[in-house]
């Protein structure tokens, strides 16, 4: 017993002195870089965690085109410099990591924010540091109202929504039963189904929640499926649980048609489903469905590009969330470029001034009312057939 | 009238399977409070482990049974190392210290799941399929027969074992009087030992069972761990096979309340049937009396 | 007695001496941020530690009241028109009341039961703050307003530091004050033996409910402070993990000792932020020291450090 407690007390002494040496090196002044002072982007992303197949994927693509940017020269003759830190999709980590960007890593503009939570989170201080921000989530209240130093990337929720009814009004279906989780996006997903609902013609006759970190959605899929006359099921969410609805939709043995939102856009929603994903429709961007567009698409070209680099460097299918990240970052490097410094205002004003842009995502215009730049014809409805994505005409 | 009858066979069928599972876990804190009375709040990290060692060991290349007994028994491993290093060495920490001690064992284990495997969510393959087996409109999954036939045989087991084996009615003699106990040539620390590591394999085991159904991630164990103890404690803390029933109570009231209330006060129910218990009912619905009060 | 007095005001004497000299080495925004943070910490500490360390009681459930003070602090304001200070104010008062209605049956209990108790009602408000998502934003928080005093609005880190540095002083006065007063002498009492302490005539429980509705209120007020500095507050405020902190600051540093809560909040502060590059390691190292203190150093570090000094002074 002595001999385990004397034992103990020695590793506790070598672990405090090895955390003293770390906290020393911490601090120590930073040894002179290179002569190019690098240009730093900084990135707070929903690495792991529930949301991990938003986050994972966008911290991929940015390391991987950084890398080749720099190959190729870097941008103004200057390195890129990534600074990331894994907030998950926590909002409160989310605040304490973006102070770290700003105030600590004195990064130049920030690419971030995998969920909406967390984008909306840090608003308020990338505006008083007047530092530009390009989100990587879809809820349409970031960008609506406008925030001068806010923009963003995917697609809103209310075009996902805007897709799903006209493809819902166009078979026919009008009694819907609806679930969505806690999340920002979530929340904004479901609102603007309940505010659009009318307009085409749609009635919600079921309208359930589920909670944060629920692994169980059999009871709110009940009570949707035992509501007479329900005619469809749409689900707002993002990540996992989008693949435990999906378990949980096959395993009551559900038949009306099913449609998600396009915070499912990756291959780890079908694959978490264990079958249960066939036959979801939901709308996504089509980079996912590259190779089934028409040879004339504007952004075949681009999509086949991104889709084959990320592909070929990591063992993981392209997913719209990359795609989200790589357009973002190269609107970033294009507005440096055009704006010729990484002074702040000037680089948030020129990405005010993108036009005609093609991503892998879609074609931004960006305008001083539009930080998001896309409309409805880079938005495609699919339906996840055999395991895989199928372009629906 | 059936669309009623099948939804509360629902609820009443998801309610029993997690019920089962908080059993479970509930069984690891009765059996080590038995033994030592500690209350370990690492428990749910057992859970943790069974699911997550087996993820990855099949993900290694192993098939699934090797890789759910190889978990179980890494998990074994792991209690008993805390019973050895946590509890032991643990001179002069009182009651406090020793809730601290677990509740650090339980932060260390989630800190090292997070960094040994990894933070995402993994489901596991169900042991016979998921296709769902229709009982009167509502869909129950072979999972959840398989976790309750897994009940049954422990509960068995665990019978068998505290009556009629010299070992288990050790631990039956520890529990009512510790001190008569070692007065009989007892040897109390080999059973604090044995004890942790018999609830560790009872919570890998759960683990494992749960984890096609809900996934399983390097936190799974906190919530898990507490609703296992409010199963305990509904059916007296000390009472094995009353936190079995604990466990169905607590699992079924959840169950109940999603379905017919709301799903956002389910995590509450469990919360609240422990300031109940605790409260009014401190010796639980089975237990023998042991809260002190003022 | 004068040895008393002057370890007493020597030990505030030291403590204004580091927080007025604290500018000095805080070079960045960052680090006034962490130096802030501790301070709250710290100030909730002192309050949970004369909980744990001079009354002998636990709770693990703490952060529950610094996250109603932090929402207070948020809803009151934005919702419902209320000025900031008035907001803090309610909001002490509310969680006050509310220690006080949940002390009287919850500190009859003990050891294993009384954390339990504390850990559920922690949690329990952590729920409702996710839940009710109307009122509190739900999971993903909500954005706080400035704190008004005189009609400005209080920005800037200088300006929060020293206003958290002025609060650490008062609460430590007061706690000093509190602990060498015949209160703190019957608290002694009460956590060497309850049943000596009652058989002298101390009404052991009246004391309890006293130092746990203090330290509920000490730790609303940290919380609304947080919220207005953060600008932002989330339902993790409220998280059995931050109540843990909290129990292994005061743990760390030294149960019954006010010297050891600023230290233990200070060194806790400042670990995510020494291993902000390892931040996949924080919680193993969190668990560490949780085990490691209670196995090899069970009275805490300062208590220790002061024990073994006297050994080598005497």
């Amino acid at each position: 017993m002595a001999l385990l407690r004397s034992w103990l007390r020695k590793a506790a002494a070598a672990a405090v002195a090895g955390v003293a040496a770390l906290a020393l090196v911490q601090t120590a002044p930073v040894r002179a870089d290179d002569a190019k002072e690098p240009i730093r982007i900084g990135s707070f992303l929903a690495v792991t965690g529930p949301a991990s197949f938003l986050g994972d994927p966008e911290l991929k693509t940015l390391q991987l085109y950084i890398a080749r940017i720099n190959k190729e020269g870097g941008v103004l003759g200057r390195p890129l410099k990534l600074i990331h830190y894994d907030a998950q999709h926590l909002a409160k980590k989310a605040v304490t990591f973006t102070r770290r960007l700003l105030e600590q890593d004195k990064v130049d503009l920030i690419i971030g924010g995998s969920t909406t939570g967390t984008t909306m989170a840090v608003i308020k201080l990338v505006e008083r540091a007047q530092t530009p921000f390009i989100s990587l989530a879809g809820a349409s209240v970031i960008i609506d109202p406008v925030k001068k130093w806010v923009f963003k990337t995917p697609h809103t929720d209310r075009l996902a929504v805007r897709k799903i009814y006209t493809d819902m009004k166009k078979r026919g279906l009008t009694k819907i039963g609806l679930l969505s989780g806690p999340g920002g996006f979530d929340k904004s997903c479901a609102g603007n189904a309940r505010k659009l609902a009318g307009k085409y013609g749609i009635t919600i006759v079921a309208d359930e929640m589920h909670g944060k970190g629920d692994t169980d959605m059999t009871p709110q899929l009940t009570r949707i499926k035992n509501t007479p006359g329900v005619q469809a099921f749409l689900y707002c969410g993002f990540g996992a649980p989008t693949s435990i609805v999906a378990r949980n939709y096959k395993q009551l043995g559900m038949t009306i048609p099913h449609y998600q939102s396009h915070g499912s856009a990756s291959m780890k929603f079908i694959k978490g489903a264990q079958g249960g994903a066939e036959g979801v429709r939901l709308p996504v961007a089509a980079l996912l469905v590259a190779d089934q567009l028409p040879d004339d698409n504007p952004q075949k070209k681009v999509a086949l590009a991104y889709k084959q680099a990320y592909e070929s460097a990591y063992d993981d299918a392209v997913s719209t969330f990359g795609g989200h990240a790589y357009d973002a970052l190269m609107i970033a490097v294009d507005a440096i470029r055009r704006a010729g410094t990484t002074d702040k205002a000037k680089v948030r004003d020129a990405i005010e001034r993108t036009k005609n842009y093609i991503g892998a995502d879609g074609i931004y215009n960006m305008s001083p009312t539009d930080h998001l730049g896309l409309d409805e014809k880079s938005f495609v409805m699919v339906e996840v057939r055999d395991g895989t994505w199928k372009l629906l005409k | 009238m059936s669309g009623v009858l099948s939804e509360f066979l629902q609820f009443l069928f998801s309610g029993l399977t997690v019920g089962a599972i908080y059993g479970l876990i509930g069984l690891g804190f009765a059996v080590i409070y038995n033994a030592s009375h500690v209350i370990n709040f690492a428990q749910g990290e057992f859970v943790m482990i069974g699911g997550m060692a087996t993820v990855f060991l099949m993900a290694a290349g192993l098939p699934m049974p090797l890789a759910v007994v190889l978990a179980i028994a890494g998990a074994a491993l792991v209690g008993w190392l805390l019973a050895r290093i946590g509890i032991e060495t643990a001179r002069g920490a009182g009651v406090v210290g020793l809730i601290i001690i677990t509740i650090g064992a339980s932060i260390l284990l989630r800190g090292l799941a997070q960094v040994v495997w990894d933070r995402n969510f993994h489901p596991l393959p169900p042991i016979s399929g998921d296709a769902p087996i229709h009982v009167f409109g509502a869909t129950l999954l072979p999972q959840s027969l398989w976790i309750g036939a897994a009940l049954i045989a422990i509960m068995a087991a665990l019978r068998f074992f505290f009556d009629h084996t010299r070992t288990g009615k050790a631990m039956q003699a520890a529990a009512i009087d510790p001190l008569a106990a070692q007065l009989m040539g007892i040897d109390i620390r080999r059973l604090v030992r044995l004890s942790f590591v018999l609830s560790a394999a009872l919570g890998a085991l759960a683990g494992v069972l749960v984890a096609p159904i809900t996934m399983t991630y390097a936190n799974v164990g906190v919530m898990l761990g507490l609703k296992g103890f409010a199963a305990a404690i509904v059916g007296g803390l000390g009472n094995p096979l009353g936190a079995i029933a604990g466990g169905l109570v607590v699992g079924i009231a959840e169950a109940m309340t999603a379905g017919y209330l709301s799903s956002a006060w389910k995590d509450v129910v469990a919360f609240v049937i422990i300031l109940f218990v605790l409260l009014f009912l401190p010796n639980g619905l089975f237990g023998r009396a042991e809260v002190h009060r003022a | 007695m004068s040895n008393q007095l002057l370890q007493r005001h020597g030990g505030l004497a030291l403590l204004a001496a580091i927080i007025a000299a604290g500018p000095l080495f805080l070079d960045n925004g960052f680090h006034y941020n962490v130096a802030i943070l501790a301070g709250l910490n710290a100030i909730v500490c002192i309050g949970l530690n004369l909980l744990i360390g001079h009354a002998g009681q636990i709770s693990l459930g703490h952060a529950g009241f610094f996250a109603l003070g932090a929402y207070a602090s948020a809803i009151l304001p934005e919702r419902f028109g209320f000025h900031p200070l008035g907001a803090l104010l309610t909001g002490a008062l509310l969680v006050g009341l509310l220690a006080f209605a949940i002390a009287r049956p919850i500190l009859r209990l003990r050891g294993h039961y009384l954390a339990m108790a504390t850990l559920g009602m922690g949690i329990i408000v952590s729920i409702v703050l996710d839940q009710k998502v109307d009122l509190t934003g739900g999971p993903d928080g909500m954005v706080v307003g400035d704190l008004t005093l005189f009609g400005q609005a209080l920005r800037g880190n200088l300006a929060w530091y020293w206003l958290v540095g002025a609060l650490l002083f008062v609460t430590t006065w007061m706690a000093l004050n509190l602990v060498h007063s015949p209160v703190g002498r019957a608290l002694k009492a009460v956590h060497g033996s309850e049943l000596a302490a009652a058989a002298m005539g101390v009404d052991v429980f009246h004391y309890k409910v006293l130092v746990f509705v203090l330290s509920a209120v000490l730790a609303a007020i940290a919380g609304s402070l947080f919220a207005h500095y953060n600008g932002f507050v989330t339902p993790d405020e409220a998280s059995f993990i931050h109540s843990i902190q909290l129990v292994t600051m005061v743990v760390l540093g030294g149960m019954a000792s006010i010297a050891g809560s600023i230290v233990g909040a200070v060194a806790l502060t400042l670990l995510p932020q020494l291993l902000a590059d390892f931040h996949d390691y924080e919680m193993i190292v969190f668990g560490a020291i949780l085990m490691g203190t209670m196995i090899l150093l069970p009275t805490g570090v300062v208590p220790t450090l002061a024990a073994r000094i006297r050994e080598r002074l005497a």
